[in-house]
């Protein structure tokens, strides 16, 4: 089932385009990666999908417009947008209060056993509360309800690699039951690496990216080329080419063959962070090439009418 | 994007999910804003605890000192007025506060991120904030009054008793202004003040700082251009109206206490008044375009 469907999302700010006309669509069950640079336009798509901004382009969260439906929405959608955003005068009591008294589908006795494992004690303050405890207490209360779609917005930025690790492996062993459905940005790319099944890359408001982890696995390949493989692997156009302790490490799209890339060194599938860095990369170039071929070609058609003049 | 080859969501039951339990987002959103904001409750108390205090020190001090029987009685029969205008004033006062601040503050400290992520609407969540200075603080300063001075009145009572004096009177009086105080909370403070408090919540949504500048400089425009422009001040007389009550303002009337301006108008009387419709509307309008901001804005 489609939990998530997106044609031409489109959001501006002022003259800057946020988003340029996006489609996408994401399934039940999955645990997508939104990866990108900062200001590619990730927090914007996921706020519009969360009803936090209005957007062009149609855009249906569980079937709904999140835009005019937010709150109806939110009985089946969670979020945290990162960890310092808990009201810092709530205790934790009334923190548990509040969201059993206006979630529908939020179980105290859950979020209790959750804070259990902690040490957070119930009267305390959030703000008495280190940045972990708070992002623990956020976690537990987020996991609690019984929510179809989670969205995670840089969820452990700030945090110690303790607690960012205890975050996932929460999140994996006691929510995700692969009937929900989560939606990931961080700029941490390797600790989500084991997490997810989908990968969506976004540059500059577009999508420039977006596989199933299986696909990536099928399509990318980075070898590690010997010397005097390295014309002949040049050869067979990579994306992206970087060295390391004195060897060249090349990444291709389209690897179908991988015997004949075994033939030029070691083969291995690229970490996300190693992919991020080549498709961004390979865009900009992309990009940077076709400006540059349109300046050249303005820049001759001027020559070309000064010499008709 | 493809997501369908796969193997982790195939041969999964969907989601389902459990039956909705009921909830109530109205009451719950008031009962945070009374956590969040204490002093709303602390201030009129800790006013009504000096008002006492002063009552136990001066006033049955002054009255035992009094040689005199009438002069006795009048002594306690005082301080009434005094203390009602001190507690409602110590409540109208963080109603102003908490309106100016109430949507403005969420966005300053990022946990509207937090409130937005609940399934609680934006109305619930504007109309949930109105009702702190239209609804909890008059009633609630009522009670305190009504607390304050049933206490002063029992003391008075016990100690004209003891001077063989009938303290009946003084109860029928005080029956009487708690009636009059009761009629002028529902009426002023509930309804003829919704366009004010309206008006602060929706600068307070809008606004990025200095909520309360902002709130103040579309009266000191408007008043500013009509005087330099026609010499007169039908706007501040107009503010006066809105603030004082359903009376034509007079500035010798300004020194009363506010109570006052109620006591001759009938329901009836104040139902028809054009200026509370009127004000009504402006309300809506103000409630409108507060939960239209609160939609769209998010942290400052």
């Amino acid at each position: 089932m489609t939990i998530i469907e997106a044609h031409g999302l489109r959001k501006t700010f002022g003259a800057n385009i946020a988003l340029n006309g996006v489609d996408f669509h994401i399934e039940e069950g999955r645990i997508v990666g939104l990866i990108g640079p900062n200001g590619a336009g990730k927090s914007t798509a996921l706020n519009a999908i969360l009803g936090l901004t209005p957007f062009e382009g149609q855009l249906k969260v569980l079937g709904r417009d999140p835009w005019t439906e937010r709150d109806v929405l939110m009985r089946d959608v969670c979020f945290i947008s990162d960890v310092a955003l808990l009201p810092r005068w709530a205790r934790v009591s009334q923190l548990l209060e509040y969201v059993e008294g206006v979630h529908p589908r939020f179980d105290r006795a859950k979020a209790e056993a959750f804070l259990a494992k902690t040490s957070i004690q119930r009267g305390s303050k959030v703000r008495d509360l280190s940045k972990g405890m708070v992002a623990q207490l956020h976690l537990a209360l987020v996991m609690a309800i019984d929510a179809r779609l989670l969205v995670l917005d840089e969820p452990t930025l700030g945090l110690d690699i303790l607690y960012r690790k205890q975050f996932y492996d929460s999140l994996l062993n006691d929510y995700f039951d692969r009937s929900r459905t989560i939606i990931v940005t961080t700029h941490q790319v390797e600790e989500v690496q084991h997490v997810l099944t989908d990968l969506m890359f976004i540059q500059q408001g577009r999508i420039v990216l977006s596989n199933s982890m299986d696909e990536v696995e099928a399509r990318y390949a980075e070898v590690l080329v010997s010397p005097e493989n390295l014309s002949a692997a040049r050869a067979l156009r990579p994306i992206y080419e970087r060295q390391s302790l004195g060897r060249s490490i090349l990444l291709f799209d389209q690897a179908s063959d991988r015997s004949q890339l075994a033939a030029l060194g070691e083969v291995h599938t690229p970490s996300i962070a190693d992919l991020f860095v080549a498709v961004m990369t390979h865009q900009t170039l992309g990009s940077q090439g076709s400006a540059n071929r349109a300046s050249a070609n303005r820049a001759s058609a001027k020559q070309g009418q000064g010499a008709t003049q | 994007m493809s997501t369908q080859s796969h193997p982790m969501a195939d041969g999964f039951p969907t989601w389902t999910g459990g039956p909705l339990r009921q909830t109530r987002p109205f009451y719950w959103s008031v009962r945070r804003e009374l956590q969040e904001n204490r002093y709303l409750s602390i201030m009129p108390l800790a006013v009504a605890g000096v008002a006492l205090f002063g009552f136990f020190i001066a006033t049955i001090g002054r009255a035992l000192a009094s040689p005199d029987l009438a002069q006795r009685r009048a002594v306690l029969e005082e301080p009434y007025h005094f203390v009602t205008a001190l507690i409602m004033g110590a409540a109208f006062l963080p109603g102003i506060f908490y309106s100016l601040e109430a949507l403005h503050g969420e966005r300053r400290d990022r946990s509207i991120l937090f409130w937005k992520s609940l399934p609680v609407s934006d109305l619930t969540a504007v109309l949930s904030k109105l009702s702190i200075p239209l609804v909890f603080l008059p009633l609630f300063s009522f009670a305190i009054v009504l607390g304050v001075e049933s206490t002063m009145l029992s003391i008075s009572s016990l100690v004209l008793r003891a001077n063989g004096v009938n303290a009946g009177p003084l109860w029928t009086s005080f029956f009487q202004s708690m009636g009059t105080l009761l009629y002028h909370l529902l009426t002023v403070h509930m309804l003829w003040y919704a366009p004010v408090y309206a008006y602060l919540l929706l600068v307070s949504s809008w606004a990025k700082r200095a909520v309360f500048l902002w709130a103040g400089l579309p009266a000191l425009a408007i008043f500013a251009i009509e005087k330099m422009t026609f010499g007169s001040t039908h706007f501040l007389g107009y503010l006066g109206y809105r603030l004082s009550g359903p009376e034509p303002f007079d500035m010798d009337a300004a020194s009363k206490v506010p109570m006052e301006a109620m006591t001759h108008l009938s329901l009836a009387r104040f139902l028809t008044t054009p200026g509370l419709w009127g004000g009504m509307v402006f309300a809506a309008i103000f409630i409108f375009g507060a939960v239209r901001l609160r939609r769209s804005q998010g942290p400052i």
